[in-house]
């Protein structure tokens, strides 16, 4: 990769994250109290809205079907909130599962991560179309992929971890190379 | 390419985001149906020219299965809704109506 | 002889040479050049063959729409072949050669074709090759296909990229020309997401050219100064060298581009193929002339009017130094102008008017040509390069008037909008009589999801054939798009004024399908409509005469607009022709369907980065590593990478799998079994739903019990298979087949959405989440004492039981399950820590003489116990009582899916082939796939069948061929031999046995 490729564009493999998937109603008494305590001090907020993301405390809940989210946390945290979570669920029809090995996670750092992402996806993923708290399940290349914004001019995306070397290989290839622009207009 | 907006994620999503069930609306016949009723369950499908209900699923997205009204000759888009239903929601009947006037549900 | 003219060319820079080859010769051109345009500067005025009778062809367009001057490009992995050479921009260092020629460009034993043409007619194909039948394979295929086809494909792999782009727009403006970019401006200053794309490398379209005047400025400029607006918004984005090739359904449109095909190597992609979702397209594609269809209009040197004119103009490249013009409209007579301008001899324009006198008429008198009306052209005179025209009356048969001496011809049959983008979703069409033309009919547009119309046509690909009503036309469209979005946004801005254009005054055309009117049948035989397929006026005649009343059929019967070119000259002028034949007018007969692309896409644009080691995902299981370092030789199970097996140093795959059978049969074996897949099913109403999902019982399945279970469709087939485990009361984990992992999921997922949307029961595929290991052998166990933790006693995890614990501190749930017939541990952990387990396993296993074993040592070990395998005992079209899984099908239960169908009398009749083993008398191995012979013949003559092979393999343990079938009857017919034709005449003898080979008591599983 060259000097100007790589600031417009670095890809990392990881971090590695804890992941619970969580599966109830979404109307469950307690249930965003529950998934704002597990990250921690958040209070009711951390139920997102559709297509969302809410970030707290080196963690996040994501909005991953109308009863399914996705909980983010550092690894070492996993086991005790899923013991956590299990505990405040217990008596309400839920499925909690640790998939934090069945996935891998990737952060793509620098300006060019719309463009690399439009040359492998269907979504819209320019400014009006995909912003800061969106969280966003698609398709890169031949696989799903799901991605956020995770800071500024950085994205972090997941896919299935078998698949790990075909998303590196792909994302690696959408590095390359200088784009058409598409995003760089001012207004754009 | 059709473009379907998921009615679970308000996703316009592209058709390569999705995963097509067929017709929607056909009602299951178990052991007690006659010969004839499962016949028509398993294998009579309606291909019209105009109205049609399909089933889709947002594979690379919720993974909710969903139902499209749709015209098979204009591509016009009735709406779509959720497939925890046994009949087209009143306001996509409406919908329909508006644009084929006197257009009948038949289940 | 054609030439580059000494002054003039608007897009050459005379101070850059370029130098190129073309068959070999070195030529040299400017930068700016197409190269057509540097061909025929160069006097190369023959540049290929046609297709049929490999007559001599030149260059007739300067656009996409060339059907002749076709050329391989470039060499090696970067070889392309049919390269339009109008639409390639030259550089230094081209490499182009001519096509469809054998063995030269000059001379050519194809030509031969030509003089016998009279006897290849249209369907001469179809009809002379239809008997014998013999004849078609050994002769008539192999002569066809060695003449078929249009240059050679490119045999080096492609060391280029490409690339897909998605980008979502709310109008897509297709055309670069004055209407597209008034389109643009319009839609762009209301601050919609616009895009604009010109397939050329240049903006402005054929307004430069033309010399067209806006506000008094020469077209460039105003140009220029739309494109500096443009790029300023921020909102807009601009394409050149980025084709259209089609408009879908919604708003979906693919766009080629070609991004670094004119300088190569560069490290740019060589194409781009952009994906745009657009929520209105506007389509200002322009206009293509139509050619006229006279005695040789073939000849090398016969040319478009406007080609010729662009090619003065642009380049200063004259087709010739003495041009006739021939015409039915004014619009011609401005190639008469710029050649005089520029110096060049025209020494009439032949027009079949009857009476020429508007006021380009005018001008072309006054500047001293000679017009000579009501007049045609009789016959060209020349084969491989124009020198002469023979004129006579239009309105007549063809006597000879003249004959003028000229070395091209210019030639106009009118202009026909570019109707393809707005034909290709739907939009319809309307004949416009006094051009002789379809255009859009706005009253039947494309329509998008939300019922409005979804493509807008502008300027000429609308049929506004003046410069002010084309540049006024865009922005109507414009306007009538924002519009249709519903934004509001139309109302926003105000309407900026257009340029003021001065008026055109234009006499009416006369349509003209043939020249003179009443030529007779010989001429026809001569007016070429088709130039690369070589389809004439007497071709379509006689497939009129012949009954092809529908243009589809005479398109498929003459093959008339199915070149690469796709007849954009042709089409127009060969249904009018059909028109004339079957008597009636040319919207009667209708056009042919448009459909993408509107032209050429290369493969490797499609692809895009689909290539090579990305050409499909490769799933890899966590301990992948480890085989691939181990020597594993893969075998692709789905998307998977699965070892086949581990051949060691000088083994061959064969003895190795014999190895890895007995070692697991003897010692103890591993297995990666990691991809198999795993559903955590959970809730309430669990054990109902998966009473739906199985035919067993699963709701009885206690808490630390697996059980084997089956899957079926609705129409009762076995789709799956798999051992299902209970982990609580509301939980079960659902084991699944490689390939059925996702499949059953969603299966799962569809019944409880779709039909069962009431009933409290959430799924998760946790395929990925774990490792899984099978440790098979009669040292399983002590292996895994030996790892150290919980108990693995038969007393404490009994067959089919699971518990969960810890081995070597890992934290595992294992599963005494068995595909092999031994005693079998199947032991799952995190995906992450499955390479370490394995490692363990091999490490303490050492002792134990612990051997990895592959995906055939398994399917070998699962045959010898007769345990069925999806995909093998099953097609799709087998149910479980055919493999002798009844035993699996629950009686208790009132309904599963399948069960209806389980009753259905083809499905219980008792002539449906049934599961049982095979043994070769000889003890070799059946072929896989073989079928059983029976006695007599069925309906169609051929031998009946009684059954089939459906798994055969060498079995070590056995020391000889085992296999597994469905015969009719079999389970009845144990001991009876059965004879299986297998390639070269010969046949095997099998006896039927029982599909359990070993260990028929299972004794050694349950230890």
């Amino acid at each position: 990769m060259s000097e100007r490729e790589a600031a417009r564009l670095r890809l990392r493999r990881g971090p590695g994250l804890g992941m619970i998937a969580l599966r109830c109603a979404p109307h469950v008494p307690g249930l965003g109290e529950a998934l704002g305590g597990a990250l921690g001090g958040m209070r009711g907020a951390a139920l997102p809205e559709r297509g969302r993301i809410v970030s707290a405390n080196g963690g996040a809940v994501a909005w991953m079907s109308p009863d399914e989210w996705l909980l983010l946390c550092p690894r070492e945290r996993t086991a005790g909130l899923l013991e956590r979570l299990s505990r405040e669920l217990a008596g309400e029809h839920h499925l909690l599962a640790d998939v934090s090995d069945a996935r891998a996670v990737f952060t793509l750092s620098g300006p060019g991560w719309r463009e690399a992402l439009a040359r492998l996806g269907p979504a819209d993923v320019s400014p009006a179309g995909f912003g800061a708290g969106m969280f966003r399940r698609s398709r890169l290349g031949q696989v799903a992929a799901a991605f956020w914004i995770s800071g500024p001019d950085e994205l972090r995306l997941f896919c299935r971890s078998s698949v790990a070397g075909y998303m590196e290989a792909l994302l690696e290839g959408a590095a390359r190379g200088e784009g058409p622009g598409i995003f760089d207009a001012p207004g754009a | 390419m059709l473009i379907l907006e998921c009615p679970f994620c308000g996703i316009m999503a592209d058709e390569t985001e999705l995963a097509p069930g067929g017709e929607a609306h056909v009602r299951r016949v178990g052991p007690e149906g006659s010969d004839e009723a499962f016949e028509a369950y398993l294998f009579m499908r309606r291909n019209p020219c105009g109205v049609h209900f399909e089933l889709w699923r947002h594979a690379h997205g919720c993974g909710r299965w969903f139902i499209a009204a749709r015209n098979t000759l204009t591509l016009e888009v009735y709406g779509t809704y959720p497939a925890q239903t046994d009949r087209p929601p009143a306001a996509i009947v409406r919908a329909i109506r508006r644009r084929v006037p006197g257009w009948e549900w038949q289940p | 002889m054609s030439l580059r003219l000494s002054s003039g060319g608007r897009l050459i820079e005379r101070d850059r040479p370029l130098d190129f080859t073309f068959n070999g010769r070195r030529l040299r051109g400017l930068a700016g050049d197409s190269l057509a345009s540097a061909l025929l500067a160069n006097g190369q005025m023959l540049v290929g063959r046609s297709f049929k009778y490999h007559r001599p062809r030149g260059v007739v367009a300067s656009g996409v729409e060339e059907p002749n001057a076709l050329v391989g490009l470039g060499r090696g992995g970067r070889f392309e072949p049919n390269r339009r050479a109008t639409t390639v921009e030259l550089f230094d260092g081209l490499e182009a050669v001519s096509q469809n020629h054998w063995p030269g460009l000059g001379f050519d034993l194809g030509a031969l074709n030509d003089l016998a043409a009279r006897f290849l007619p249209a369907g001469f194909y179809y009809k002379t090759f239809m008997a014998p039948r013999g004849a078609w394979e050994k002769l008539f295929e192999p002569l066809i296909r060695r003449a078929a086809g249009l240059g050679r494909a490119p045999e080096e792999p492609d060391p280029d990229g490409y690339e897909h782009f998605h980008v979502h727009v709310d109008v897509l403006v297709i055309g670069g020309g004055i209407s597209g970019l008034q389109a643009a401006l319009t839609a762009g200053r209301t601050g919609a997401r616009v895009m604009l794309v010109e397939q050329g490398p240049h903006w402005g379209g054929r307004a430069p050219v033309e010399g067209v005047r806006l506000d008094g400025r020469p077209a460039a400029e105003w140009v220029d100064a739309a494109l500096g607006e443009l790029e300023r918004m921020g909102n807009v984005h601009l394409r050149r060298r980025a084709m259209a090739v089609g408009v879908y359904d919604h708003g979906y449109a693919l766009l080629h581009e070609r991004v670094a095909a004119h300088t190569p190597g560069d490290g740019r992609p060589r194409h781009r193929l952009w994906k745009v979702r657009a929520r209105r397209i506007i389509t200002a594609t322009g206009a293509l002339e139509r050619p006229l269809a006279f005695v040789g209009n073939d000849v090398p040197g016969v040319m478009l009017a406007s080609a010729v004119r662009d090619y003065v103009v642009n380049w200063a490249v004259a087709p010739g130094r003495r041009t006739v013009v021939v015409t039915n409209n004014d619009d011609a007579y401005r190639s008469a102008l710029v050649l005089r301008e520029a110096g060049l001899e025209v020494p009439a324009i032949v027009d079949a008017r009857p009476q020429a006198d508007g006021p380009l008429v005018q001008r072309a008198r006054e500047m001293g040509i000679r017009v000579v009306s009501g007049s045609a052209i009789a016959g060209v005179k020349g084969r491989r390069r124009v020198r002469g025209v023979r004129l006579c009356a239009h309105e007549g048969e063809g006597a000879v008037l003249e004959e003028i001496a000229c070395d091209a011809v210019a030639m106009s049959g009118g202009w026909s909008p570019v109707v393809h983008l707005w034909s290709h979703c739907g939009g319809k069409l309307l004949w416009e009589e006094g051009q002789a033309h379809f255009r859009p009919d706005p009253q039947r547009p494309p329509t998008g999801a939300d019922g409005a119309p979804l493509v807008f046509a502008a300027g000429n690909a609308n049929g506004r054939m003046e410069t002010a009503a084309a540049l006024a036309d865009g922005q109507v469209a414009a306007e009538a798009a924002l519009k249709a979005l519903g934004t509001g946004r139309e109302r926003g801005g105000a309407r900026a004024p257009l340029p003021a254009v001065a008026p055109e005054e234009v006499a009416p055309m006369l349509p003209v399908w043939l020249m003179p009117r009443k030529a007779g049948a010989k001429a026809r035989m001569k007016m070429w409509l088709d130039f690369q397929n070589d389809v004439k006026v007497s071709d379509v005649e006689l497939a009129a005469r012949e009954g092809y009343e529908s243009v589809e059929h005479t398109k498929r019967y003459t093959t008339l607009g199915m070149a690469t070119d796709q007849g954009k000259l042709s089409n127009i002028n060969g249904l009018a022709v059909l028109s004339e034949a079957l008597g009636q007018p040319v919207p009667q007969t209708g056009t042919t369907t448009f459909r993408p692309p509107w032209a050429p896409v290369s493969f490797g644009a499609i692809a895009g980065e689909a290539r090579g080691d990305l050409f499909q995902p490769v799933r890899e299981t966590p301990i992948h590593r480890w085989h691939e370092t181990h020597g594993a030789h893969w075998e692709p199970v789905g998307q998977w990478r699965r070892p086949y097996a581990y051949p060691r140093d000088g083994e061959s795959l064969h003895d190795a799998v014999i190895r890895e059978v007995r070692n697991a049969r003897q010692a103890v074996g591993l297995l990666d079994a990691s991809t198999l897949g795993k559903i955590l099913v959970r809730g309430p109403d669990a054990g109902r739903f998966l009473d739906m999902i199985y035919t067993n019982m699963m709701s009885t399945l206690k808490p630390g019990r697996c059980r084997y279970g089956l899957i079926c469709n609705e129409n009762g087939f076995l789709i799956d298979d798999g051992v299902v485990v209970r982990l609580d009361k509301e939980t079960f984990l659902c084991h699944t087949t490689t390939g059925g992992a996702e499949r059953i999921h969603e299966h799962m997922e569809r019944w409880l959405q779709t039909e069962w949307w009431d009933w409290r029961v959430f799924t998760a595929d946790l395929t990925e989440q774990y490792a899984q290991i099978a440790v098979v052998g009669p040292k399983a166990r002590a292996l895994l004492e030996r790892l150290g933790g919980m108990d693995v006693s038969r007393e404490s995890l009994p067959f089919m039981e699971w518990r969960a614990g810890e081995l070597a501190g890992f934290a595992v749930r294992v599963f005494r399950i068995s595909f092999s017939g031994e005693l079998s541990y199947e032991i799952a952990v995190p995906a992450g820590q499955g390479l370490a387990l394995w490692e363990r396993l091999v490490e303490e296993g050492a002792a134990f003489g612990i051997m990895p074993y592959g995906t055939e040592a398994l399917h070998v070990m699962r045959a010898e116990k007769g345990f069925i395998m999806i995909g093998d005992e099953t097609d799709g079209t087998v149910i479980p009582q055919d493999l002798g899984l009844g035993w699996a099908i629950s009686k208790k239960k009132a309904d599963y899916l399948g069960k209806r169908a389980h009753q259905r009398p083809h499905m219980t009749d008792p002539n449906r082939w049934k599961l049982v083993g095979l043994e070769t008398l000889d003890g070799s191995v059946l072929p896989d796939g073989a079928y059983a012979a029976a006695e007599g013949v069925n309906e169609n003559g051929q031998r009946k069948v009684q059954g089939r092979v459906t798994s055969s393999y060498f079995s070590p343990t056995l020391g000889r061929g085992i296999a597994l079938g469905l015969v009719e009857h079999g389970p009845e017919r144990m001991g009876e031999v059965l004879a299986f034709p297998a390639t070269g005449g010969r046949i095997i003898r099998a006896r039927i046995v029982s599909p359990v080979f070993y260990d028929k008591d299972g004794e050694k599983q349950n230890v």
